[in-house]
C-alpha cells in the first residue's frame, strides 16, 4: 500500500500542530505502508517563503518530496479578503480568491497529485483550510482521506469547503466535537469517518528533578507549553493568573515554555523559559502540578494529551468545546469559563493533591486507551481497509458555473459558524470514561 | 474552598465542576433566591432605602421604552439594476448592457447606491448595538438597585448584631463590677484565726446533696448561705480560676487519689457556689452553664484548702 501524506510544511524543526501531527502520522504509518510526504519548500507559515530546496529528501526514514510555492502570502491582502468573506455576503469566487490568498499556492504540487494520483492508494490531506488540501483533495478525490484539523473559527463556515467534506473518501477527525461541527456544517454523515487524533512520543522516565535543578525551580508550578500568543488565550491566562496570585493564598508559580509573541508580565511567580528541547519540555511537564491550556480554538491539544500521558492534571479553557469535551470524557481535567472558575479550579488542584493525582491517573488511562500509537495506527489501517472494500458513496461536486460563482449569495462565514451547535459532543469515548470513573 | 465530597477513586469532573460553581455562587453571597431578591427590591425598598431617591420600578420603566423601529434597507449589488425574475429578460438586458453603456455610464450610479446600501446597513447595526448597550445599562442599574437593597438588609442585620454585642459587653462589665465589689481583702492572721476544719458543704437551695456526702460535724453545722462571708467565696473562686489554666487538678496534685472514686475528693458533695447564683448570669442565654467537670474541680479545690 502506498500512501502520500500531503501537508503544507514538513520538517523535524517545524512544530506547528497540524505539521507535527502529519509528521508523527507519516513516521508511524511508514512501519505499515510505503509512505511518501508531499509538501512545499516553505517553513514560515505567515509568508510561505521558499526556504528549502525542491526535490526529494529523507527525514527520519520517510521520503519527503518538496514543491515550490508560486507566490508568498500578502498578509494585508489576505486580511482584507478574510474580512470580506467572514463578515459580509459574498460569492464563491471571493472564497476561491480567499483560499488562493491563504496559500501555500503551489501549483506544481497540485499538478503532481493530478498526474500521479494513480500511483498512490491513498492521499492523506492535512488541514482542510489550506490551498494544497482544497485543490489537492479535489484533484485526487477518489483516493483522498482528509485530516481536517478543524477549529471553530470562521473558515469552517465558508461554502467552498462543504463539497470538500462531502466529496473525500474518508475523514479522520481529531475529536467528537470536530466531527459534530463538520457534520453540522456540511452534512457529510455518509462519508466514512472516525475520531482518531494523534499519539505522542512521550519518554518513559522524564526527570522532574533534572528540570528543577537546571532551571532552579523550587516551588510547585503550573506550566503552559506552546506559542505564547493572543490567539492561544495567553493574555487571558496572564490576567487570570495574576488575579489568582493576588486573591488566593498558595505557592503555585506559572512557567511558560515556548516562543513568545506577547510581553510577559513582570512577576516573581511568572517565569518564561522560551523555547526548550523536547527533553526539557517533558521534564517540565513531569515536574509541574498542572498543565494549563487557555486556548479558545483547538482541534486537538497535543500538549494536553502529553500531560495526560505523564499522569498530570490539566486545566483548560471551557469555552473551547474540544478541550472541555476531552476533560469530561477523560475525567482527567478541569475547565474554566471565567476568572472565578479559573481561581477555584486551580486552587482545587493545587490544594488537593489527591484530586490532581486522580485526574492524572484518569488522564494516563485515557491516553492509553485512545491515543496510544498502536490504537492510532490501527484506526488508520482499519480505515484504509474499509475504504478498499467500500465503494465511494458520493463523488466530488464540481465547482459552480462561471455565473453562479459570481453571485453574491453566500452568507458571511461568521453567521454560519454562529448557527453551529456548541458544547462538548457525546462521543463514543464518553461511555468508556464514565465506566472508568 | 478546597474540600470535595468525592472520593479519590471516583473522580467525576462534571460533579467537581458543579461543586466548584456552587461554591462560587456561595462566595458571591447569593443568600437569597432570585425571586426573593426581586421581592425585596420591589417591596422592602421603602423600609431600608430612601424611596424618594431610588425607584423600585426602574426596570419596568425602562422596559416600556420601545425598541428602535426597523429601518428599511435594500441589498444592492452590481447586478441589481438588471435583475429580473424572467430569465429571458435578464439575458436580453445583459446582452444589451454594452449598448446601454454607450448612452451613459451606470457605474457611478451603481457604486453610489451600493455605498448607500452599506451605509444603511452600518447605521442599522449601530442603532441596534446602541439599543443593546442601553438595555445593558438598564440591567446594570436594576442590578445595582438589587445589590443596594441587599446591602441595606445586611447593614440592618449587622446593626442588630452590634446592638446585641454591645448589650453583652455592658452586661459583662456590670458583672465584673459586681465581682469586684464582693472581694474583701483579709490578712493571713485573720485567715489563721478561722477554724482549720474545712467548711462543710453548704446546701444550696434547689440543689440536691449527694447521698455519699459525709455527715457534717456539729462544729461545722450547716449554716444558711447568707452566713458565709464573701471572702470565702472569692478565695474559692481565685483557686478555681488559677487551676483552670493548668488542666485537671487531679493530674497536677494527686492523680491517683483523684482517679479513685472512693477518695474523699471524689466523693465530696458538690459544695461550690455558682457565680450565677448571685450575679444572675444564668439568666442570660449566652452564658455557658457550669459543667460537671467544673464542679469536680471545685471539689478538688475544697480538698486543697484542707
Amino acid at each position: 500500500m502506498k500512501v502520500a501524506v500531503v501537508v503544507q510544511r514538513y520538517g523535524p524543526d517545524i512544530n506547528g500542530g497540524a505539521e507535527l501531527h502529519a509528521r508523527y502520522i507519516a513516521e508511524h504509518l511508514a512501519r505499515h505502508a510505503d509512505v511518501e510526504v508531499l509538501t512545499t519548500c516553505a517553513t514560515d507559515y505567515v509568508t510561505w517563503r521558499n526556504e528549502r530546496p525542491t526535490g526529494v529528501e529523507t527525514i527520519n526514514g520517510v521520503p519527503v518530496r518538496r514543491f515550490r510555492v508560486k507566490r508568498e502570502r500578502d498578509p494585508d491582502g489576505f486580511g482584507r479578503r478574510s474580512e470580506h468573506v467572514f463578515e459580509e455576503r459574498h460569492s464563491i469566487r471571493d472564497e476561491l480568491a480567499w483560499i488562493d490568498a491563504e496559500g501555500p499556492t503551489s501549483r506544481s504540487l497540485i499538478q503532481f497529485i493530478t498526474r500521479r494520483a494513480a500511483e498512490y492508494d491513498y492521499f492523506l490531506f492535512f488541514s482542510y483550510r489550506y490551498y494544497h488540501a482544497y485543490h489537492g483533495a479535489r484533484a485526487a478525490a477518489p483516493r483522498a482521506v482528509l485530516v481536517p484539523t478543524a477549529e471553530r473559527d470562521e473558515a469552517i463556515g465558508l461554502a467552498i469547503f462543504k463539497p470538500l467534506f462531502r466529496g473525500v473518501r474518508g475523514v479522520m477527525y481529531n475529536s467528537p466535537e470536530e466531527r459534530a461541527m463538520i457534520h453540522a456544517v456540511s452534512g457529510n454523515h455518509e462519508v466514512p469517518g472516525i475520531v482518531v487524533g494523534v499519539g505522542s512520543d512521550v519518554p518513559n522516565n522524564p526527570q522532574s528533578n533534572r528540570f528543577r535543578q537546571k532551571y532552579n525551580v523550587r516551588s510547585p508550578f503550573a506550566v503552559y507549553v506552546g506559542r505564547i500568543d493572543q490567539n492561544k488565550g495567553c493574555n487571558e491566562l496572564f490576567e487570570f493568573f495574576q488575579g489568582y496570585l493576588r486573591d488566593v493564598s498558595g505557592k503555585l508559580s506559572l512557567i511558560l515554555i515556548g516562543n513568545s509573541l506577547l510581553p510577559i508580565p513582570q512577576h516573581p511567580r511568572i517565569r518564561h523559559l522560551g523555547f526548550v528541547d523536547d527533553a526539557d519540555k517533558f521534564d517540565a511537564m513531569a515536574a509541574a502540578d498542572v498543565l494549563i491550556m487557555p486556548s479558545y480554538f483547538e482541534s486537538l491539544s497535543m500538549v494536553a494529551l502529553e500531560a495526560w500521558a505523564l499522569s498530570k492534571a490539566v486545566l483548560v479553557n471551557g469555552k473551547c468545546d474540544v478541550l472541555k469535551g476531552q476533560c469530561i470524557r477523560s475525567n482527567a481535567g478541569l475547565f474554566y469559563e471565567g476568572y472565578a472558575e479559573f481561581a477555584e479550579t486551580l486552587h482545587a488542584i493545587e490544594a488537593n493533591r489527591w484530586l490532581a493525582a486522580a485526574l492524572g491517573r484518569n488522564g494516563r488511562q485515557f491516553f492509553r486507551e485512545s491515543y496510544d500509537w498502536s490504537v492510532i495506527e490501527r484506526k488508520y489501517l482499519d480505515m484504509f481497509e474499509r475504504l478498499k472494500t467500500e465503494a465511494p458513496k458520493r463523488t466530488m461536486e464540481p465547482l459552480p458555473g462561471w455565473l453562479e460563482r459570481r453571485r453574491r449569495h453566500v452568507p458571511a462565514a461568521k453567521d454560519v459558524v454562529a448557527n453551529l451547535p456548541v458544547g462538548p459532543a457525546d462521543g463514543e469515548l464518553r461511555g468508556d470514561a464514565r465506566r472508568r470513573a | 474552598m478546597s474540600d470535595f465530597n468525592v472520593r479519590a477513586d471516583s473522580v467525576n469532573v462534571e460533579q467537581i465542576m458543579e461543586q466548584i460553581r456552587a461554591r462560587i455562587r456561595e462566595k458571591r453571597g447569593v443568600d437569597y433566591t432570585e425571586q426573593q431578591i426581586r421581592e425585596l427590591a420591589a417591596v422592602k425598598l421603602e423600609k431600608f432605602l430612601d424611596p424618594r431617591s431610588v425607584r423600585s420600578d426602574l426596570l419596568e420603566y425602562f422596559r416600556k421604552t420601545p425598541p428602535p423601529p426597523e429601518r428599511p434597507n435594500y441589498d444592492f449589488g452590481e447586478d441589481t439594476l438588471f435583475e429580473t425574475h424572467r430569465g429571458v429578460v435578464r439575458w436580453f438586458r445583459r446582452l444589451l448592457q454594452p449598448i446601454l453603456k454607450l448612452f451613459f455610464n451606470p457605474n457611478p450610479l451603481i457604486q453610489a447606491l451600493h455605498i448607500q446600501s452599506r451605509l444603511n446597513t452600518i447605521n442599522a447595526e449601530r442603532e441596534s448595538a446602541r439599543h443593546g448597550i442601553d438595555q445593558l445599562y438598564y440591567e446594570l442599574i436594576h442590578n445595582l438597585v438589587l445589590e443596594t437593597t441587599r446591602a441595606g438588609i445586611e447593614i440592618k442585620n449587622l446593626k442588630m448584631r452590634v446592638e446585641s454585642l454591645a448589650s453583652r459587653v455592658e452586661f459583662n462589665e456590670r458583672r465584673a463590677r459586681a465581682l469586684e465589689s464582693v472581694v474583701v481583702y483579709k490578712s493571713d492572721e485573720e485567715r489563721q484565726q478561722r477554724p482549720a476544719a474545712p467548711p462543710a458543704p453548704i446546701p444550696i437551695e434547689g440543689r440536691a446533696t449527694q447521698p455519699s456526702a459525709p455527715p457534717a460535724s456539729p462544729s461545722t453545722a450547716p449554716t444558711p448561705p447568707a452566713v458565709e462571708g464573701p471572702g470565702q467565696r472569692s478565695r474559692r473562686r481565685r483557686r478555681r480560676r488559677g487551676r483552670r489554666g493548668r488542666g485537671p487538678a487531679a493530674a497536677v496534685m494527686n492523680g491517683e487519689n483523684a482517679a479513685r472514686p472512693d477518695t474523699p475528693a471524689a466523693s465530696e458533695p458538690l459544695s461550690t457556689e455558682d457565680l450565677s447564683t448571685f450575679t444572675g448570669a444564668e439568666s442570660h442565654r449566652s452564658e455557658t452553664p457550669a459543667t460537671p467537670a467544673d464542679s469536680d474541680r471545685d471539689s478538688d479545690g475544697e480538698d486543697e484548702s484542707q
